[in-house]
């Protein structure tokens, strides 16, 4: 997983396709870096992600519910169209905020 | 062309198979000429499919999958298949956000993304004998083709 760390923010540059196999291994290393940096706000980059089941649903909502008993946050950035349209349906938008630039 | 042409891929039930059997069907279904976003509906359908079988099918076991395609005419009807665990009551198994498995960040969203992908969507489980699950959606309003998408 390719990810940085700034003070408490994660940001984690997904893979081109999410699925079950790789969310398995996004799970895993994230979830040991927010325990050891105290991260409070995850950042999803989906800027070179093609593809995504509701396996990144379930990362997304996953690493959300670590954070948010700190009063943390989760933040989705560059979703191309496809990957919106999932986000949307899923719902998951309620609790993860889009970035949006110059007003895309 | 004609008008109907099928084929099966059966493989063992390891994750890293899930990214084979999305390109697998994706490529069969090229001979239709379908678009984009065709591509990307069947695609994200079979994902959801094929992980079900390998999570709560097998539990992760490794064991067979079957995905059966055929083509009839414009309709693209694809067949998963496993011979796991079973589901209990499939009508609830189907609901939104309904979930078994929620410590493995499960949403519950698989069967809703494949009921809004696809047009038809019928599930036949046996519990402790396995679960089918055939998929159907009409393709060729045809614009962009798919060939401008990589696998
Ligand atoms: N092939 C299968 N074998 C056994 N049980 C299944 C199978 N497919 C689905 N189920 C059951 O149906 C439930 C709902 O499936 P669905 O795909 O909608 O959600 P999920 O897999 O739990 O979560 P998500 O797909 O969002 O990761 C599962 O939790 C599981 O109990
Ligand atoms: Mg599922």
């Amino acid at each position: 997983m390719k990810f940085q760390v700034e003070e408490n923010c994660l940001t984690i540059f997904l893979p081109k396709e999410v699925d079950h196999h790789r969310a398995e291994e996004i799970r895993k290393d994230a979830d040991a870096v927010i325990e050891r940096n105290h991260i409070k706000y995850v950042i999803f980059d989906f800027a070179e992600t093609e593809f995504m089941d509701s396996s990144g649903i379930g990362a997304v909502m996953g690493r959300y519910r670590l954070v948010h008993l700190i009063g943390g946050e989760v933040w989705g950035v560059h979703a191309n169209a496809r990957i919106k349209k999932i986000l949307t349906m899923s719902g998951v938008t309620k609790i993860m905020q889009i970035y949006e630039e110059d007003g895309k | 062309m004609r008008d109907t042409n099928e084929m099966e891929v059966i493989f063992d039930s390891y994750s890293s198979n899930e990214g084979f059997a999305r390109v697998a069907v994706a490529s069969f279904m090229t001979q239709l000429n379908p678009t984009v976003e065709e591509v990307a509906d069947v695609k994200t359908a079979v994902s959801e499919a094929v992980t079900n079988s390998i999570i709560h099918g097998y539990e992760q076991e490794i064991h067979k999958i079957s995905v059966k395609c055929r083509i009839d005419k414009g309709v693209f009807i694809v067949t998963v298949k496993d011979t796991g665990k079973g589901i209990e009551d499939v009508e609830q198994a189907m609901l939104p956000m309904y979930t078994t498995k929620p410590e493995l960040d499960r949403s519950g969203m698989g069967f809703a993304f494949m009921e809004a992908f696809m047009d038809k969507v019928e599930v036949e489980s046996v519990p402790g004998q396995g679960t089918t699950v055939r998929m159907e959606k009409t393709i060729g309003k045809g614009r962009s083709l798919w060939t401008t998408q990589s696998l």
